[in-house]
C-alpha cells in the first residue's frame, strides 16, 4: 500500500498583507456572513504591522484535541486527514481548546459551539480568497504517489552519468504527458542518455525521432500540421539541451513560435555542451568555468551573461512560457499540466534548469540541493507566463533570497570565482528579478499599465 | 520487536493514549486492555452530559469493538484485576484467573471518596464516575424534587446544575470558603458561585457537613451553622482516590497514589502508571509528587508511558503535570491554566474583573514568563497559553502587550516559536 498523502495550509507572511479576505471567505463560507467571529482561520500580526502566521487547525497526524475529547466527536479522517468535528457528538466541554497550541479549535462565542477547518471538502475557501499567494494548499506525498501510478514510460537502465538530472526529467515528463506523444530529441544529453536508441533499441516506449540540432521545432511542426490533418490530437514534445535550443536550433525554433506552431518545447539547460567535453553556449552563466571558457591568469571563465531565453519566448507571443527546476517536481508537474493544453493551441515553451554533476563539477548526491540553492538565491527564478493573461507570474517567489554564494558554493565550475564576480552575479541575479517583476504587473482589469509588446 | 505481550489495567484515556503510542513503534506485539466495567472505553468526564441528557449514553463511547481489533487489542470488559504478582509478572483477575504481561500499564483512575461524615454510611447516597453511576442519578431524578450536593469542586459544580436543570431544587454544600479551589482564586470562584446563585441553586460555602441520616426516605443533611436541609437526592462529590487497593502487598511503591517518575516507570521496571492513578513530578515543584487527575494529564501521562513502555526514542520525558481545566456552566465558560488559583502564592498577578457579563482575566507571570492565566468568559487561546507555559517561553518585551491582549500576543508568540 502506498502511504497517503494529505492536504495542508501552507502560509507566507511575507505575502501577507493583513487584508483578511481569507478570514471573510471562511466566516462566509461557513455561516453565510462575512463576521470574523465564523471564521476558523485568523492571521497573527504583531504591533510592528509584520504578519507572522495564522492561527488555523494544522491537520495534526496524531491530533491531541481527539485524544483529549471525552465524547469522541473529533477524529482524523484516514481518507482525507481532516481533522473531523461532530456536531452532534460534541457536548461544549471545550476540553480541546486547552490542548491544541495553535489555536486551531476555538470558541466561536456566536454560536456557542466550538468551530475548526474542516478543509471545505478539499477546496478551502481561504486559500482561493488570497489573492497574494500566501495561503497555498499543499499537497503531500499524495501526489508522488498519484505519479509513481503513471506508467514509466522510459526502460530502466539507461546511459545517464551518475546523478544526472536528463533521467529525473525524462521520466517524469513522459509520466506525466503519456504515451500519446511523439518526442524529439535533438543531439544532446537526452538522445544520449539512450533517449534515441542503442543498437537499434530506443530506450521510451513512445515514438522518437532525432532531428538536427538545428531543426528540432520545424519537424515537430510538420508532424503536428500532419496529424492535424488527419485528425488525431497528439502532443509534440521535444527535449532538447540548452545547444540546440538556444543557439544552434534557435532560428527554427524562433520561427515556430512565431507562426504558433502546436507543441510543448522544453530546454533542458545545463548551462553548456556538456555531453561534448563541456564547452560553453549561449546560456552558460556569466563567470562559469568550461572547457571553452577556462580559468588562468587571464581568463576568470566566462565573461559574457547568459541569454534569457525564456523571456525571449515570452516576447514570441508564445501560449505558455515557464522556467522549472527538478528541485520543485511539484511546481514542475503543475506547469506540464499546463503546457499540455496551451499545447494544444500554439506553442508551450518550458526552461527547465539542469545541474550536471559531470559537467559543473560538483557530486552527484548534490543534484536536488544545487536545484534548491539556485531557486532560494534567485539564481533561478521560476514563474510562468500566459498568454491569456499577458503577464509572468513567480510560482515560488522567494522575497527573501539568500546570497548568490550559497548557490555558487556547491558548484565547482564557480570554485574560482573572486568577490568582484560574485558581486556582479549578485547584481545580475537582483537586477534580473526587477526585469521579470514588471513584466509582473496586472494586464487586464487591473490599474496598472500593460507591457507593451506582450500578448494582444 | 522482541516478543512482548503488553498488559493495560484500565480502559480510559491514559489506558487509550498508551495503546496508540505503542501502536506508533511496536504494531505486532499483543495489547491487553482491560476494564473492570462491562462497557466499550468511555471517559468519565462526558458523564455530566449523560446526566443532563445532553449526551446520548448509547452513543459516547471513544472506541468500537472493530477499532480495537484493528489496532491488535484484546479486549477484556467486566474483567476486574484483584492483584499484582511482581515476580511471577502476572495480573489476577476476579475470576481467579491470571494473566501474563511483559510490560504493565497502571491506568485504574480513581474513585470517589465519601467523607468522614456521621451517618454518611448509613443513608443512600449517589456518587458521579462510572456510566452506571450516571444512569442511576439520572434514574433517581425522575422521581426527586430536591438534591444535596457535597462538594465544590468541577464534579459538584456540574452535578449541581445538571440536577437543577433537570427541575429539581438543589443545595450545593462545600467546606471551604470558595469553590473550585484548585483553578479559580476566591474572586474568580466568587463570580461563578454568584451565577449559580442568580440561577436558584443555593450554594454554601466555608460551610461543614455534621451529620447525616434518612427520615422517611428523606435524607436530612446537618450543618456546622446548625442549620438543615432536606433532600430526596445526596450526590457526594467531595473528592477521589487513586484505585489502587489491589496493589496492596504488591511490592509496588504508592503513596496517595502510585508513585512515578517523568517517563511514568513505576520503583518496578516492568511496571508504569498513568493517569489519575498515578502520583508524579509537578511541573512548578518538580522535587514534589502530585496528582493532577484531569483527562489532559491522564492523556498526556498515558501517551508518554506507552512511548516508554515500547521502546520509543523520541519520547520526551514528562515536564510535569499542570493543573489546568475548561469549564462550561450556564452559558458561560472559563479556563484555567497553571498557578492562579488558590496556589499561586506570593506572585502578583494582573487582573482585569468586569462584574457584568461578567468578565474576568488573571495573567500570572514570573521572570518574564507565564506561569499561569485564568479567565471567565475571556477570549484566549488556552491552548496556546498552556504551551507558553509548559515550554517557558520568554515574554520578550511582550509583557505589558500580554496582559492586555493576550489573545493576539498569545498568537503571535506561537507564530513566531512554534507555528
Ligand atoms: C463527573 C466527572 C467530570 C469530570 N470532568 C472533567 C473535566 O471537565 N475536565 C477534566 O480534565 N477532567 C474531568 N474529570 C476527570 C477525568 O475524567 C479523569 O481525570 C480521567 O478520566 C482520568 O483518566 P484515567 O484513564 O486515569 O482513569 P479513569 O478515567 O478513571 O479510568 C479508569 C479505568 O480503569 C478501570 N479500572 C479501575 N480499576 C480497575 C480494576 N481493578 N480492574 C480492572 N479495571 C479497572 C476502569 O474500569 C476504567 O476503565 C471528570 C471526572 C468525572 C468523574
Ligand atoms: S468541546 Fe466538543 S469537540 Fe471539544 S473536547 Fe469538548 S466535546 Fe470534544
Amino acid at each position: 500500500m502506498t502511504g497517503n498523502g494529505y492536504r495542508t495550509i501552507a502560509f507566507y507572511p511575507d505575502r501577507c498583507d493583513g487584508c483578511n479576505l481569507c478570514v471573510e471567505a471562511c466566516a462566509e463560507h461557513h455561516a453565510g456572513s462575512k463576521e470574523a467571529v465564523h471564521s476558523r482561520i485568523r492571521v497573527c500580526g504583531d504591533e510592528e504591522g509584520r504578519y507572522t502566521g495564522i492561527a488555523l487547525c494544522r491537520q495534526c497526524s496524531m491530533p491531541r484535541c481527539a485524544m483529549n475529547c471525552p465524547a469522541g466527536a473529533l477524529s482524523k479522517d484516514p481518507e482525507t486527514g481532516v481533522v473531523c468535528w461532530d456536531e452532534e457528538k460534541c457536548v461544549g466541554c471545550l476540553l480541546c481548546t486547552l490542548t491544541c497550541p495553535y489555536g486551531g479549535i476555538v470558541f466561536n462565542a456566536a454560536s456557542g459551539r466550538v468551530m475548526k477547518c474542516d478543509f471545505c471538502g478539499g477546496r478551502p475557501a481561504c486559500v482561493e480568497a488570497c489573492t497574494r499567494g500566501a495561503l497555498e494548499l499543499k499537497r503531500g506525498a499524495d501526489l508522488y504517489n498519484a505519479w509513481g501510478d503513471l506508467e514509466d514510460l522510459v526502460v530502466p537502465g539507461i546511459s545517464a552519468c551518475l546523478g544526472c538530472n536528463s533521467e529525473l526529467l525524462l521520466r517524469h515528463t513522459l509520466r506525466r504527458i503519456g504515451p500519446n506523444v511523439v518526442l524529439a530529441t535533438p543531439p544532446g544529453c537526452i538522445a544520449g542518455v539512450g533517449a534515441v536508441g542503442v543498437n537499434g533499441k530506443t530506450a521510451v516506449k513512445t515514438p522518437v525521432f532525432h532531428p538536427l540540432l538545428t531543426n528540432t521545432a520545424s519537424m515537430l511542426a510538420g508532424a503536428r500540421r500532419y496529424y492535424n490533418r488527419i485528425g488525431r490530437d497528439v502532443t509534440m514534445l521535444a527535449l532538447g539541451g540548452d545547444g540546440g535550443t538556444a543557439d544552434v536550433g534557435f532560428q527554427s525554433l524562433s520561427g515556430a513560435a512565431e507562426r504558433g506552431e502546436q507543441m510543448i518545447y522544453i530546454c533542458v539547460d545545463n548551462e553548456g555542451y556538456m555531453n561534448t567535453g563541456v564547452q560553453r553556449s549561449g546560456t552558460t552563466p556569466f563567470g562559469a568555468w568550461t572547457s571553452t571558457t577556462p580559468v588562468g591568469s587571464v581568463l576568470r571563465g566566462k565573461t559574457r551573461e547568459a541569454k534569457p531565453l525564456p523571456l525571449l519566448m515570452v516576447m514570441h507571443n508564445c501560449e505558455y512560457v515557464a522556467t522549472a527546476c527538478t528541485a520543485f517536481m511539484e511546481d514542475y508537474y503543475e506547469k506540464l499540466e499546463k503546457a499540455i493544453e496551451a499545447s494544444k493551441k500554439g506553442m508551450a515553451y518550458i526552461h527547465v534548469f539542469s545541474p550536471c554533476p559531470t559537467g559543473w563539477r560538483f557530486p552527484p548526491g548534490k543534484l536536488i540541493e544545487a536545484g534548491r540553492k539556485a531557486v532560494q538565491t534567485n539564481i533561478v527564478p521560476l514563474w510562468e507566463f500566459e498568454l491569456k493573461t499577458g503577464r509572468i507570474r513567480f510560482t515560488y517567489p522567494v522575497d527573501d533570497p539568500l546570497p548568490v554564494q550559497e548557490y555558487l558554493s556547491l558548484i565547482g565550475k564557480f570554485r574560482h570565482l573572486d568577490e568582484e564576480q560574485i558581486r556582479l552575479i549578485q547584481e545580475q541575479t537582483e537586477r534580473k528579478i526587477q526585469i521579470l517583476k514588471a513584466f509582473t504587473k496586472e494586464g487586464r482589469d487591473g490599474d496598472e499599465t500593460r507591457v507593451e509588446g506582450v500578448g494582444s | 520487536m522482541p516478543q512482548t505481550r503488553y498488559v493495560i489495567i484500565g480502559s480510559s484515556h491514559a489506558g487509550l493514549s498508551a495503546v496508540e503510542a505503542i501502536r506508533l513503534t511496536d504494531r505486532d506485539n499483543p495489547v491487553f486492555l482491560l476494564t473492570q466495567e462491562d462497557t466499550l472505553p468511555y471517559s468519565p468526564t462526558i458523564l455530566p452530559y449523560v446526566v443532563s441528557g445532553e449526551a446520548d449514553p448509547e452513543k459516547i463511547f471513544l472506541k468500537d469493538e472493530d477499532a480495537l481489533k484493528g489496532s491488535g487489542v484484546v479486549y477484556r470488559r467486566g474483567e476486574k484485576v484483584v492483584g499484582l504478582d511482581l515476580h511471577a509478572r502476572s495480573i489476577i483477575l476476579k475470576s481467579g484467573e491470571i494473566l501474563d504481561y511483559d510490560k504493565l500499564l497502571l491506568a485504574t483512575g480513581a474513585a470517589p471518596v465519601l467523607p468522614p461524615v456521621e451517618g454518611l454510611e448509613g443513608v443512600s447516597c449517589h456518587v458521579l464516575r462510572t456510566l452506571e453511576d450516571a444512569l442511576g442519578l439520572r434514574r433517581a431524578m425522575e422521581g426527586s424534587r430536591s438534591a444535596v450536593v457535597l462538594g465544590g469542586g468541577l464534579i459538584g459544580m456540574h452535578a449541581a446544575e445538571n440536577l437543577h436543570k433537570g427541575g429539581l431544587k438543589v443545595t450545593l454544600v462545600e467546606a471551604l470558603d470558595q469553590i473550585l479551589p484548585g483553578y479559580f482564586d476566591r474572586e474568580a470562584a466568587g463570580l461563578i458561585r454568584d451565577i449559580f446563585r442568580e440561577n436558584g441553586i443555593e450554594v454554601l460555602t466555608g460551610s461543614v457537613v455534621t451529620r447525616v441520616f434518612e427520615d422517611r426516605g428523606r435524607c436530612i443533611v446537618s450543618l456546622d451553622s446548625g442549620e438543615e436541609r432536606t433532600a430526596d437526592l445526596l450526590l457526594v462529590a467531595t473528592g477521589v482516590r487513586p484505585r489502587i487497593g489491589f496493589l496492596t502487598g504488591s511490592g509496588i511503591d504508592a503513596e496517595e497514589g502510585v508513585l512515578v517518575d517523568e517517563r511514568m516507570r513505576t520503583t518496578h521496571p516492568d511496571v508504569w502508571a498513568a493517569g489519575d492513578v498515578a502520583q508524579a513530578p509537578d511541573f512548578f515543584d518538580s522535587g514534589k509528587k502530585r496528582i493532577h487527575a484531569t483527562l489532559v494529564n491522564a492523556v498526556e501521562q498515558g501517551r508518554i508511558a506507552g512511548m516508554d513502555m515500547a521502546g520509543d526514542e523520541a519520547l520526551v520525558p514528562h515536564p510535569g503535570g499542570i493543573a489546568m481545566n475548561t469549564y462550561r456552566f450556564f452559558g458561560h465558560r472559563a479556563f484555567a491554566v497553571g498557578l492562579g488559583g488558590e496556589n499561586s502564592g506570593e506572585l502578583s498577578p494582573h487582573h482585569l474583573v468586569e462584574k457584568t457579563g461578567p468578565r474576568y482575566r488573571k495573567i500570572v507571570l514570573q521572570g518574564g514568563r507565564l506561569v499561569g492565566a485564568s479567565g471567565i468568559n475571556d477570549g484566549m487561546d488556552p491552548g496556546i497559553i498552556a504551551e507558553l507555559i509548559r515550554r517557558k517561553i520568554p515574554l520578550q518585551g511582550l509583557e505589558e502587550r500580554f496582559i492586555s491582549d493576550p489573545l493576539g500576543t498569545g498568537r503571535v508568540l506561537m507564530s513566531r516559536t512554534w507555528r
